[in-house]
């Protein structure tokens, strides 16, 4: 018997999803539709937007307005949505590859304008759906099937990223503690503005089996003890940083929105 | 009624809100950019939104997410640009997601010419995204019928839920010309589902006989996925092979079926003509003024013009041509249409007058190659 979540806001008929055993994308998915529920949207109005990769398959098990789009595009889909109808609650869902390398250029222009979106980076890492190559957060030394030798590329920071282009919410938040990633989705899809969350998943199969970093368990495990709170790192050194996560709100400020600033144009040009 | 003098670039904007464009999403690109900048202009005027995305990738995107919320949506751009906006024309023709792309061609291959003229986009246009799929290209051969002629690619991409390329070339988008802007004109939108469809709403199952979906606009309460994945009728993707090649068959049907809604030419002179000169867009104004130099020569010529050039006007260029000796193609490119003709015309000759320097065709070079046929 499905939970009454799924009942909800999943397409029952669709689902199990195709996600490898062990892999947390369903988990953040599930947090998705725990936040929305708590923030009481209007189901009509929420729509879900995706690109393409094992992240994006997430848009279609949402019983809602679904729109699955093409590689690192989403963002620029997301962009017509809410411009055609800014009443629509738009979320994306993406992945570290889709929204950093082939979608790069789109997410730091979406931060740039601060247009009204939630995005969702199920960041495992690697390259899940087309079977293991690394991605632009690989982190440097580690291996994917395109890497033999060991990853020679600096990672993204994609929190960093969209920060630094314009983003005026950003978070991270890590597969162990499901509970501050709900509240920070919570957050990101009640901020007004572009918003972004940078979500640590786990891709045991290949980012995990290629990088010999153990089973799902382990993976959360080594999540667990590398992740630290914004709080927390106040008041830790440089040094003990250095091989720490940190996950929380990472910035969160105001500034007019995109589509309420183009419709303040709208409302000077027709009154003249 | 009123004329007004206008560039051909303004007058394909005047059409589209005419249409009922309420969006518009581009990037900057010679000889296409007024088209960006008059909508910069016009739409906020009406209520409606203009972006400049950041790359010709997103502005294609951007307008078939505005479609998908129900919004009519436009895209301008030219040669290196069309070539980025492949990927998204597949996606808005798998999903049947309405929008309309101009493409202002201008000479080729590559970066080019920015600012000469051509058509060399013509395969692109058929061709350009990968995968078999249908599409609809129109091209229009004077400053008045780009605005008359884009008021049609909308309807028809509306009628047809699909992308429709708007064909320009460089000759046409910066011609000037008086414009007769009449309120008489025929506005088509999108079928809706029933509000009793709400409920296991299937948005690509089409009624019996019928071929062209009713997808409701995002926020109505209708919930489905869109995708660019070979989908079933409730839109989601599938492995199933039978339901797949069902979805692209009446994906091709509902363009093939309805040619003789879709397709549209002009003939002229063609009554008593002994060769036919097929021509099209800003190609047909030298061949214009060529055939009314050779009939003063007493030289029996007449035009075959396709207005839709996709999918090519087959039974009007058979029915055209069917008492002529020899058919001459004009076309700013190597040879493009040239295969359709070529293709159609079987036993006829068929010669050939192209254009590949970034140079006009003059009428001159039209009257010589029909006096050497």
């Amino acid at each position: 018997m499905p939970s009454k979540l799924i009942q909800k806001y999943m397409r029952e008929e669709h689902l199990p999803h195709i996600w490898c055993p062990g892999c947390s994308h369903g988990s953040f998915m599930r947090a998705v539709a725990v936040a929305v529920d708590r923030l009481g949207l209007d189901h009509d109005k929420v729509v879900f937007v995706s690109g393409i990769g094992c992240s994006s398959r997430s848009a279609g098990y949402m019983d809602f307005n679904t729109i699955h789009t093409t590689h690192g595009r989403a963002f620029a889909f997301a962009t017509g949505i809410k411009m055609a109808n800014p009443e629509l609650e738009v979320i994306l869902f993406t992945g570290d590859g889709d929204a950093s390398a082939i979608g790069g250029n789109h997410l730091i222009h979406a931060c740039r304008r601060n247009i009204g979106i939630t995005t969702l980076v199920m960041n495992n890492n690697i390259y899940g759906m087309t079977g293991g190559q690394y991605s632009p957060t690989t982190p440097t030394g580690e291996f994917g099937t395109t890497a033999p030798y060991g990853n020679i590329d600096r990672d993204f920071d994609i929190a960093e990223l969209a920060k630094a282009a314009g983003a005026t919410f950003t978070a991270r938040a890590n597969t162990y503690d499901l509970n501050q990633a709900t509240n920070l989705i919570q957050k990101a899809i009640e901020h007004k503005g572009f918003s972004l969350v940078d979500c640590l998943s786990i891709c045991p199969s290949y980012y995990g089996r290629k990088n010999k970093k153990g089973d799902a368990v382990k993976m959360i495990q080594w999540q667990k003890e590398h992740t630290v709170s914004v709080q927390k790192a106040q008041n830790m050194t440089a040094e003990e940083l250095q091989d720490k996560i940190v996950c929380g709100v990472l910035c969160d400020y105001d500034y007019p929105e995109y589509t309420e600033k183009y419709q303040q144009i709208i409302d000077r040009v027709r009154k003249d | 009624m009123t004329k007004v003098l206008m560039q051909g670039n303004e007058a394909c904007v005047k059409g589209a809100i005419a249409a009922g464009m309420r969006f518009f999403a581009g990037y900057p690109i010679t000889p296409s950019t007024e088209i960006a900048e008059g909508s910069a202009v016009e739409l906020p005027k009406v209520g409606g939104k203009f972006i400049q995305m950041e790359d010709e990738l997103a502005s294609m995107a951007a307008v078939i997410g505005a479609s998908a919320a129900g919004v009519k949506s436009m895209t301008a751009t030219s040669g290196p640009g069309f070539s980025l906006k492949q990927e998204n024309i597949g996606y808005a023709s798998e999903a049947e997601i309405p929008c309309v792309i101009v493409d202002v061609q201008r000479t080729g291959p590559s970066t080019g010419m920015a600012t000469s003229p051509s058509q060399g986009d013509v395969m692109q246009a058929r061709w350009g995204t990968h995968g078999d799929h249908p599409i609809i290209a129109l091209s229009p051969s004077s400053v008045e019928e780009t605005y008359r002629l884009v008021i049609r690619a909308f309807n028809l991409s509306e009628k047809y839920m699909t992308p429709v390329i708007f064909l320009m070339d460089e000759i046409i988008g910066h011609m000037r010309e008086g414009v007769e802007i009449s309120n008489d004109i025929e506005v088509i939108d999108r079928k809706m589902p029933s509000e009793d469809q709400k409920e296991n709403y299937r948005p690509y199952d089409c009624a019996d006989g019928e071929l062209v979906p009713a997808l409701a606009p995002m926020g109505k309460g209708f919930y489905y996925n869109i995708t660019g994945l070979l989908h079933g009728g409730d839109g989601f993707p599938t492995n199933d092979n039978e339901v797949t090649g069902r979805q692209v068959l009446r994906l091709m049907k509902k363009i093939e079926d309805n040619r003789a809604d879709i397709c549209q030419s002009e003939s002229q002179d063609m009554d008593d003509a002994e060769i036919a000169i097929v021509c099209y867009g800003g190609t047909a104004r030298s061949a214009d003024e060529a055939i009314f130099q050779l009939k003063e020569k007493g030289i029996k010529v007449g035009m075959f013009r396709p207005i839709t050039i996709w999918p090519f006007p087959e039974e009007d260029f058979l029915k055209a041509t069917k008492n002529v000796k020899k058919i001459l193609v004009v076309e700013h490119n190597y040879g493009q249409i040239l295969l359709e003709v070529q293709r159609l015309a079987k036993n006829l000759p068929v010669e050939f007058l192209g254009c590949i320097n970034g140079k006009t065709i003059s009428p001159d070079e039209i009257i010589a190659k029909v006096e050497e046929l």
